[in-house]
């Protein structure tokens, strides 16, 4: 291939492992910024980066090979990828991509034959309220139309430059439907932490006033953190990314653990990794609050004592990563990173960010440590957890972008404020991600507690038959639940909210999730690695018409296990939608289904499906004849 | 000696010392709990799930379970022994396994574990993965169709070996194992026959040449006594020495 001249890939490789220290934790970023420079990544520049952090190659090839953004064989120019989402489907992204494909002349997965460009598949991409939505080189474009679908396929044939696109291609918009705490903030930069180190100025002036110590053991200095960390624990904040930790907790355990080793410490991250399909409301955050996500972070450094900070951003949102780089740079020349922030003698704190390859598995906080480490995103035993044993076996929190944005505001206004907000057992503030069949999809800023039915209302929902709720992994709710709240008391969620109407196959909705799984299975596990794809081969099977009840029962003994025996909670809930769907919209199935007890999965008139093809006929005598 | 700590597996006290998982000290005390990623001069690796146990009523993996006194463990129940065997059903399906052809047959643990529990087909449709055989080495060739991913072959060669020989790639039903090799094939790494690497394999990867079927199959490991007491009796001896 034109892809590979040796004599620039060693140079350009050895700047850029020169740029990374050659340290083997940079391996993810050193790995995508070479296939930046590279196009893909060949066996002879893996080996170069191999030496280069002195890691065996095997291991390298391993994590490569993990991720779906990393390509080891040559991919094309321009390489395009679709989003695959359900909402993505029912905007009728299968037919645009196959017009995609027939206007380029090649097989969907396939390198065309000049080398050019291929086009596939991603998962959800975070553009639900405005698909059908593609990456190409990793960069967004939303609304594909059949003339957007033209328009591409000619830039491409004509090997035009991305950078050289009509702009409005590249434009994501933020559609923000419903403002409140979060979104309507308008805080000036560094007020958390001003009001931070003041509550911690105010104890000392009170203990030299008052011959009672405020509080055994704290003094001067240390005052402002245990004080805003009270705030935080008064606030019952917790965690927006679905598990609902209470983030004081996380919080005191990781303050109060030791790091160990050559080099003692903690560290912050801030989960940005936003693949749940169906969710993309840390995507908003980041684009229009960014200042109020590393505030977040950086009270929470100066909380637990951390002097770094990683935001593990989605591979998807590759193209926020200039704009929350000017923000950083910003905010270390306003002195609210770096060292001494706001005059604090010793007050030490930087942020970097990394960027994600494509696995969903990243999302859940000890995979994304092990990526951060540039390793495979593979979750890990626990105990012992991330408080403790975290990044680089230092004590770590990992909070969710919307709960670093949220304690930013409580270290500000008090936790106190916050109660105000919400009810008893979810204070505050819950930002939805609304899509799929409404008027207004986008952005929905709600105190928690608020009604499925409320939302539906609010954003247009017409004849809906049900509601998907926090993404596959979380809860598929039909109308006689539309009363249910969001909230820890009852619906938890990340944030997809997902609407379905009455036209909608909810069988084939649970089909989507059971290949969304499948996909993102990291395989550690026996039971998810095997049981995702034999669950997902059931669904095909069903919807190929040789489903039987046999093939529900096969669901149910996969489910049963998956929910015990997985390692982590991407196993737990693989079979959620598929459950749940089962249970509340069984006439979906049954109406596809065959009266035997067992019929085979192969199909051997299919089978012969490639023999037609080869040889250009599709007649009835290229058929075998069927007794049905 | 002081006075051991103990938990209940199946009913019998187990004692256990500080520091040991649960399948650790049932190992010890020779009672078997089902295992394939699990080997006793390994750490803990969590990943084959076919060791999870009821722990109080939970479904825990016992070998990265801290064993704690007072537990009640649950291991030889109904509904654990039927996940079991799905367990192993999948990872039938998963790979290409042709017992009456392999050599490995009779000291193959991923089948002696199939008739412990009475397993009498794969149940689940074969998947039937395309994974090309790897016979460039001297000494050893692997057979990938039988990688059940247990990863002892990577762990071994990495923290006994030092060599890093073998490792994974891909993800989920595609992960699968690779050498440290730009071309992919185990003649150009540094494997010996006397790595560690080369003893630890459960199931048929990786065999030595020129000795198939010296030991005739009939008199092998677990043809004539079930896989679990063989364990069992073995773990028991090594901890007695």
């Amino acid at each position: 291939m034109s892809e590979t001249s040796p004599p620039l890939n060693s140079e350009t490789l050895a700047v850029l492992l020169a740029r990374h220290r050659h340290n083997p934790t940079r391996l993810m970023q050193i790995l995508r910024e070479a296939q930046e420079a590279l196009g893909w990544l060949s066996p002879q520049t893996l080996s170069v980066i191999a030496k280069g952090v002195d890691l065996p190659l095997a291991r390298i090839t391993g994590v490569a090979g993990f991720y779906s953004f990393f390509h080891t064989e040559p991919r094309g120019r321009y390489r395009v990828l679709w989003s695959d989402n359900i909402t993505d489907r029912m905007l009728g992204n299968q037919d645009l991509m196959q017009a995609m494909c027939k206007s380029l002349w090649l097989e969907p997965g396939h390198l065309s034959e000049d080398g050019l460009v291929s086009v596939t598949t991603t998962s959800c991409t975070g553009m639900c309220d405005q698909g059908p939505a593609i990456l190409v080189n990793y960069r967004a474009i939303t609304r594909m139309t059949a003339q957007r679908v033209a328009e591409v396929c000619e830039l491409i044939r004509n090997e035009v430059p991305l950078d050289d696109w009509p702009k409005d291609f590249f434009v994501v918009d933020n559609n923000i439907r419903r403002r409140d705490i979060l979104l309507r903030n308008d805080m000036t930069p560094g007020d958390a932490l001003r009001a931070s180190i003041a509550r911690g100025a105010e104890a000392i002036k009170e203990e030299a006033s008052n011959a009672r110590s405020w509080r055994e053991g704290a003094h001067g200095a240390a005052a402002g953190p245990a004080l805003t960390l009270d705030e935080i624990k008064r606030s019952n904040l917790r965690g927006r990314g679905g598990a609902g930790f209470t983030t004081g907790l996380k919080w005191e355990a990781c303050r109060n653990a030791q790091g160990s080793g050559p080099d003692p410490a903690r560290y912050v991250v801030c989960n940005a990794d936003e693949g749940e399909p169906g969710t993309f409301k840390d995507r908003v955050l980041l684009t229009e609050q960014a200042d109020l996500v590393f505030e977040g972070m950086t009270v929470a450094g100066y909380v637990v004592g951390a002097r770094k900070g990683m935001l593990y951003l989605r591979g998807e949102y590759r193209y926020l990563l200039d704009a929350l780089e000017s923000v950083l740079a910003r905010r270390r020349a306003d002195g609210l990173l770096g060292n001494n922030i706001l005059q604090q003698a010793g007050f030490q704190f930087d942020i970097e960010i990394h960027l994600g390859m494509g696995a969903y598995v990243c999302g859940e906080e000890s995979a994304l440590l092990e990526s951060l480490e540039g390793k495979r995103g593979v979750p890990r035993n626990r105990p012992p957890f991330p408080v403790t044993h975290g990044y680089l076996n230092q004590p770590t929190t990992v909070n969710n972008v919307e709960t670093l944005a949220a304690a930013a505001l409580i270290a500000k206004n008090g936790g106190d404020w916050f109660r105000t907000v919400g009810t008893e057992r979810s204070a505050g503030t819950k930002v939805m991600s609304v899509s799929g069949d409404c008027e207004r999809p986008g952005i929905y800023e709600y105190p928690f507690g608020v009604s499925i039915a409320e939302v539906l209302a609010d954003c247009g929902a017409k004849d809906v038959q049900a509601v998907q709720v926090s993404g596959p992994s979380g809860v598929c709710v039909a109308p006689n639940e539309f009363k249910r709240r969001i909230g820890f008391e009852d619906l938890a969620t990340a944030g997809a909210f997902m609407v379905f109407d009455e036209s909608r196959d909810m069988f084939e909705v649970a089909r989507n999730f059971s290949h969304f799984f499948a996909h993102e299975s990291c395989g550690f596990c026996t039971p998810c690695r095997v049981g995702t794809t034999l669950l997902k081969n059931c669904m095909d099977k069903i919807h190929a018409g040789h489903g039987t009840e046999y093939d529900i029962k096969e669901i149910m003994t996969i489910n049963q296990l998956l929910q015990t025996a997985s390692h982590c909670g991407l196993g737990h809930t693989a079979c959620n939608p598929t459950f749940d769907t089962l249970k509340k919209f069984r006439p979906a199935y049954e109406r596809r289904l065959k009266s035997l007890a067992f019929e085979p999965a192969f199909d051997l008139d299919n089978a012969l499906a490639q023999a037609r093809q080869m040889t250009g006929r599709d007649d009835a005598g290229a058929h075998l004849a069927t007794s049905e | 000696m002081s006075e051991k700590k103990t938990f209940t597996l199946d009913g019998d006290d187990v004692a256990f010392e500080p520091g040991q998982t649960i399948i650790q000290a049932a190992l010890a005390a020779g009672k078997y709990i089902p295992h394939l990623c699990y080997h006793p001069e390994f750490k803990p690796h969590g990943s084959c799930k076919l060791c999870t146990v009821k722990i109080n009523g939970r479904p825990a993996a016992s070998c990265t379970t801290a064993a704690q006194p007072g537990l009640s463990v649950e291991s030889e129940i109904p509904e654990i022994q039927d996940q079991r065997r799905t367990m192993v059903q999948m990872l039938l399906v998963e790979g290409n396994h042709f017992c009456p052809s392999c050599e490995k047959s009779g000291n193959c643990m991923l089948q002696g574990l199939a008739y412990d529990l009475g397993i009498m087909s794969p149940h689940f449709p074969q998947i039937f993965p395309t994974r090309p055989l790897d016979a460039s080495h001297a000494d050893v060739f692997l057979d990938f169709d039988r990688c059940i991913l247990c990863e002892l072959c990577v762990r071994a060669s990495t923290e006994v070996d030092h060599k890093g020989v073998f490792a994974l790639s891909g993800r989920g039903i595609n992960k699968h194992l690779i050498v440290n090799a730009e071309s992919g094939k185990l003649a150009d790494t540094d494997f010996a026959l006397t790595d560690k690497a080369a003893q630890v394999c459960p199931v048929g990867v990786i065999l030595k040449k020129r000795v198939g079927f010296a030991v005739p199959i009939g008199k092998r490991r677990f043809d004539a006594t079930p896989m679990s007491v063989v364990i069992a009796e073995e773990s028991k001896t090594k901890e007695t020495v």
